[in-house]
């Protein structure tokens, strides 16, 4: 079992109390009404799926239940980092 | 028609409280599992501003550090994320009540019969949790006092550590047969 530190409760818990939400850092139209077709279908379904260190947001929706955003590898599943959600994305990693 | 009206007062008069699983337990070898009397319980939200005042009115300082608890007076107040504190009163008391006498901006229901709650206690109690609760239990990482929202088998529990060896687990009312159930298998393995 992976052991994934969340931000609130600063420590490291057992994945299972943790649920995945999808891409972090997707940013919504500030005017949704007046973007086109297909200006929404690239905010709404469009994601990078990138193979390697991808930013997502987490839920520890069995502790604390708060959102947080974590980085992580793609290919190996290592947690590289993970922090509040809001903060913004990290420039540097530790360990890459 | 009077006769059926005052029927119905005398029913209702008699409507009678069965908690789920009352008064149940079991025990195996070093470990008890015992179901606890009902209490008041409040699920409380309330923002950064708010804590001192909800503090003063319910009479325990809420705990600002993750995973620990507050006690006072019967009264116990675990911290469940930065702005959510579970209020357990076992004394009769009524925390929604005190609660309204805070003046800062909160959100607090009275969750009193959503829980029931197990005390689970002997030498075997930290094996008994843990044949359905991954995390790890020893005194270093969940001391005397600590207090989390987690996993139990499928159902999801608040556990409070009461002393080295022994443990409350709260969880959903319709959870309870479940999580009875898996904390009896529990003692079962730990006293094996």
């Amino acid at each position: 079992m992976l052991l994934i530190r969340c931000p609130y409760c600063e420590e490291e818990r057992p994945e299972i109390e943790f649920r995945h939400a999808g891409e972090a850092h997707v940013a919504r139209p500030t005017d949704i009404a007046s973007i086109s077709d297909e200006e929404f279908e690239t905010f709404f379904f469009i994601r990078a799926n990138t193979r390697g260190t991808v930013y997502e947001r987490w839920r520890h929706v069995h502790g604390c239940a708060r959102f947080f955003n974590a980085v992580r590898d793609s290919m190996s599943d290592r947690f590289i980092m993970t922090y509040k959600a809001g903060d913004p994305k990290p420039k540097k990693l530790p360990g890459v | 028609m009077a006769k059926a009206a005052a029927k119905t007062v005398q029913e209702a008069a008699g409507v009678e409280r069965r908690p789920a699983l009352g008064g149940q337990d079991m025990s195996a070898g070093g470990v008890k599992v015992a179901v606890l009397p009902p209490a008041n319980r409040v699920s409380l939200r309330a923002r950064q501003e708010a804590v001192a005042s909800l503090s003063r009115a319910l009479g325990v300082a809420l705990p600002q550090k993750p995973k620990t608890s507050a006690a006072k007076g019967g009264r116990t107040v675990f911290w469940l994320g930065p702005d959510e504190w579970f209020v357990l009163d076992e004394q009769g008391g009524d925390a929604l009540a005190d609660c309204g006498k805070a003046k800062g901006l909160h959100s607090a229901v009275d969750v009193s019969h959503r829980h029931v709650a197990f005390a689970v206690s002997g030498p075997g109690a930290e094996a008994t949790i843990a044949a359905g609760c991954p995390r790890d239990l020893s005194l270093a990482a969940f001391a005397v006092g600590d207090c989390s929202r987690t996993v139990f088998g499928k159902a999801e529990i608040l556990l409070y550590r009461v002393s080295e060896q022994e443990f409350r687990v709260e969880c959903w009312r319709s959870f309870s047969d479940y999580v009875f159930g898996l904390l009896a298998e529990g003692a079962r393995d730990a006293a094996a």
